[in-house]
């Protein structure tokens, strides 16, 4: 995995953790790997690891059984809300780059129509 | 997490060239330090005044709570960047070697080791590549079971692979409970994976602190950090 300079790489690691969980990839109720084999298979420091599945659980996305690991959540909802906020994420960045363009919300969605339509 | 070393206005000067000026610094558990600086900048001065093989001239150093001496010595487990190992010694004597010298040296970790290092146990050391080298000497330093660890960079003039192999091996050998000390100048291969970061030049600390809040007060990485500071180095 490649870390950008931008963006704190515990967030990063969420980041790709998350699509992953969404997509399917990372299965529900999933174990994850162990904070080590994480930080070995990435080659960060063991602390961001660490760090991330505390987030992850603070949001609800992950769980640790006692000794066991750590679980993806087996609830629908949560990640159909995390698929939610990911797309808003994504959104958001999209919306603001073309408004900056000076597109109307109207224009964006027709740009948006004509350009699925191309790229199919 | 305590703290494992503490410096206090520490003064370190060869003959006539001062090496070390006023350093002060903490060293916590469960954390992985980064000392960055050119060539010359006292990177190693630091790490064998630590590990008992040099002196300083005024200041303290505190290794949990006792001043560098054989005490110490026996739990700072310090890998310099010479060949300190005996070229006439097969790989699975030096391992031996080690283990007679070093009490905490774990012999289980060091097999283990050294197949993940890919390396053969009946070869001779003086026939091992550059690269195989440094494997062996990361390996004979990491399995000591110590409290403190300082590699001398151990990732300078080294093939991708071994440079790979070196940094899984840092990061899986990891000791929550102790302190990891790694010098180098290639900033942007240990970024990932240091918690906290010391920049010295000129025998002087300059910038010190946690690695992401540098990097997001500054908005860059490590590596334009780096040389931002060193510009005029």
């Amino acid at each position: 995995m490649d870390f950008s300079n931008e963006t704190p790489i515990y967030l990063q690691i969420m980041n790709r953790l998350k699509s992953d969980i969404v997509t399917g990839k990372i299965k529900m109720g999933e174990k994850l790997m162990s904070t080590r084999e994480l930080a070995v298979s990435l080659r960060v420091n063991p602390n961001t690891v660490q760090r991330v599945f505390k987030e992850l659980e603070n949001e609800g996305i992950c769980f640790t059984k006692r000794g066991m690991g750590t679980y993806v959540t087996e609830d629908e909802a949560t990640i159909a809300l995390l698929k939610e906020q990911l797309a808003n994420d994504l959104m958001m960045v999209f919306i603001d780059g073309m408004k900056k363009l000076n597109y109307s919300l109207v224009e964006i969605i027709e740009k948006v129509r004509s350009y699925g339509e191309v790229n199919k | 997490m305590n703290t494992m070393i503490k410096i206090v206005d520490l003064h370190k000067s060869y003959m006539t060239k001062k090496a070390l000026r006023n350093v002060n610094l903490e060293f916590q558990s469960g954390k992985i330090y980064g000392l960055l600086g050119p060539n010359g900048s006292g990177k190693t001065t630091l790490m064998k005044v630590i590990a008992d093989l040099h002196q300083q001239n005024e200041g303290e150093i505190l290794i949990c709570g006792e001043k560098p001496s054989h005490k110490t010595r026996a739990f700072v487990a310090f890998m310099p960047t010479e060949n300190f190992i005996y070229g006439w010694m097969k790989v699975k004597e030096a391992l031996q070697f080690y283990k007679d010298m070093y009490q905490d040296f774990d012999m289980e970790r060091a097999e283990e080791l050294i197949q993940f290092m890919e390396l053969d146990k009946n070869q001779k050391v003086a026939s091992l590549s550059t690269g195989q080298k440094a494997r062996l000497k990361i390996t004979l330093t990491i399995c000591r079971r110590a409290k403190i660890y300082m590699l001398d960079e151990p990732l300078n003039g080294l093939d991708p692979i071994s440079r790979t192999k070196i940094k899984e091996c840092i990061i899986d050998q990891f000791d929550s409970e102790g302190v990891m000390i790694i010098s180098t100048h290639l900033v942007n291969e240990v970024e990932q994976i240091l918690d906290e970061v010391i920049f010295i030049g000129g025998g002087e600390i300059i910038i010190s602190g946690e690695t992401e809040t540098l990097r997001a007060e500054r908005g860059k990485g490590l590596e334009d950090i780096y040389r931002e500071v060193f510009a005029n180095a």
